[in-house]
């Protein structure tokens, strides 16, 4: 496991942010994704920032963890900061590098663009530090519904994707175990050119394929033998339910919002 | 009386039309509160058989009877509800991100109210001693204990019979034995009829009444020490003869003499002890 990137891990605590339907996450991350879009002064990216950071804590997640875990996506920031120096021309020159013209509206637009894209990370990895996968699964299961009536298989999808993540693990040991029975045949997976490594993977993902195969039959023979047969009539154990939290939240949201329309310019 | 549960009649099955018969018009019954193994080697059709009482797979001639329902198209799904099956392989029948809801999803299909689900998951986990583990993920489980839970899972639905096909081919011995304490424990507590499929003559031992399969065919019918006895003719139909079995026979062709075929070791130990205090 690569541990350097917290996109898709989920770290369990009692917060309210936890605690908070799924639902109610997805709903305001998708629509926070759309609104970030709409700020254009100072105060309305702060009013954001405010937003998000606050977020973030209210998670009692530690701010430095989320942020060391997103590494990967500051060189991305800092990329586009740049971009936007070189490429916008606009305003005064401010300074020179190496005779370069680095303009005042480069510096503002990229900083706005660099800040904006942080604010989208930052918001939509908070919904996979705080929510388990499997309460995804569900959520989208609900918001999906209404595509039934145009027979939109939304229930297999949902089972798709829980049995996809149950069976990760075991096919993470599966590969693990193939690539050592591999490497014990003297099949080489770290050393050598790149097209040597790349070729070495072959041995390891045809029994990895076939093996999936075959779990896939006995797993859907297993389901049938339980009385697996479709969406039609079944109960869930797992329960959604919008609770009073959740409505305060949409509130507390939509305050947001309302702000963010009183300080754009 | 006994009641019969599930018949067999005149039943042949085979994979499709290029392929030899797998079953060859087979007959037998079970009956319920019954403890009934089948055994012979890989190919002899003892799986297909389980498949077929459950409508997994629908015979090409003759006729399965299960809980006076024909099985056919119409009915698997009612049958399904009195048959609970445990499959060899651990992994690849645990359908829930958890043991919570693996336990759940045979409830789920059949449309059982939340409350009651909660109560049966419980109920079930505690027949199986994994309540602890009620929300551990699959990986985190041995072999033993998913199949545990597979148990835990059949019994949620409270079946009449129960098959075990290979239940604990792929475990370790600790995992064996915790698998068939677990199943005597529950066959015991909630009179069901148990229908052990195996290749391990070890396992015959505590069945009621034994099926000895071989090519497609029923070899024989009758009780595990009868079954114990016939060691050659086992030999030939490919199963392994175990070790106190074989033990007892050399015992007795070196002139020690063995009145009742044991069938495990503490059997052994009584006649021995009693043949020295002849002595």
């Amino acid at each position: 496991m690569n541990n350097a990137l917290i996109i898709g891990q989920y770290v369990p605590s009692n917060s309210f942010i936890h605690r908070l339907d799924p639902r109610t996450k997805i709903v305001i991350i998708f629509f926070f994704v759309i609104f970030v879009f709409f700020a254009n002064s100072v105060a309305s990216y702060g009013l954001l920032t405010l937003f998000s950071i606050s977020s973030a804590l209210a998670t009692k997640i530690k701010l430095s963890f989320i942020i060391k875990g997103l590494t990967p996506v500051w060189i991305l920031i800092i990329f586009t900061f740049i971009l936007h120096l070189i490429v916008t021309k606009e305003g005064e020159v401010l300074f020179e590098v190496f005779s370069y013209p680095i303009f005042s509206g480069a510096v503002i637009l990229g900083a706005a663009i660099a800040l904006r894209f942080f604010l989208l990370i930052l918001v939509t990895s908070l919904l996979t530090l705080t929510t388990t996968p499997i309460e995804i699964t569900d959520a989208i299961e609900h918001i999906l519904q209404p595509l039934n009536r145009i027979k939109f298989p939304v229930h297999e999808l949902a089972l798709m994707m829980s049995i996809s993540l149950r069976f990760i693990p075991t096919l993470m040991q599966e590969t693990e175990k193939i690539s050592k029975a591999q490497a014990s045949r003297g099949v080489d997976f770290k050393t050598g050119p790149m097209k040597d490594r790349i070729q070495a993977i072959v041995p390891l993902l045809v029994p990895l394929f076939i093996s999936a195969f075959k779990r896939a039959e006995e797993l859907a023979m297993a389901m049938e033998a339980r009385g697996y047969q479709g969406g039609d009539g079944r109960t869930k154990l797992r329960e959604l339910k919008i609770e009073r939290r959740d409505w305060l939240t949409f509130f507390g949201f939509a305050l947001v919002i309302l702000s963010l329309f009183l300080t754009r310019s | 009386m006994k009641k019969v549960f599930i018949a067999f009649r005149n039943v042949s099955f085979r994979y499709g039309e290029e392929y030899p018969w797998a079953l060859k018009n087979i007959s037998f019954e079970i009956f319920s509160d019954e403890w009934i193994a089948i055994i012979g080697h890989n190919g002899s059709g003892k799986s297909t058989i389980a498949k077929l009482i459950n409508g997994l797979l629908l015979p090409q001639e003759g006729e399965i009877i299960v809980d006076g329902m024909p099985v056919n198209e119409e009915t698997i799904w009612d049958i399904r509800k009195s048959v609970g099956m445990v499959f060899q392989n651990p992994d690849n029948q645990f359908v829930g991100t958890t043991v919570r809801d693996d336990v759940a999803f045979g409830l789920e299909n059949r449309g059982i109210a939340r409350e009651e689900m909660i109560q049966r998951i419980n109920d079930s986990l505690d027949a199986v001693g994994m309540t602890d583990y009620i929300l551990h993920e699959p990986h985190r489980l041995s072999g033993g204990q998913k199949q545990r839970v597979a148990i835990a899972s059949i019994l949620a639905i409270s079946p009449e019979v129960i098959i075990l096909d290979e239940a604990t081919a792929m475990l370790d011995p600790k995992g064996r034995h915790e698998i068939m304490n677990t199943v005597n424990e529950v066959k015991n507590k909630h009179h069901l009829a148990l229908v052990a499929i195996t290749h391990d003559l070890n396992e015959i031992t505590q069945a009621d009444r034994v099926i000895v399969m071989s090519e497609g065919e029923v070899w024989l019918e009758s009780n595990p020490r009868d079954v114990f006895s016939r060691k050659e003719e086992l030999q030939q139909i490919g199963l392994d003869i175990p070790f106190i079995a074989k033990l007892a026979d050399d015992l007795s062709s070196i002139g020690v003499p063995i009145k009742n075929q044991p069938l495990n070791h503490e059997e052994l130990l009584i006649e021995l002890w009693k043949y020295h205090s002849k002595m």
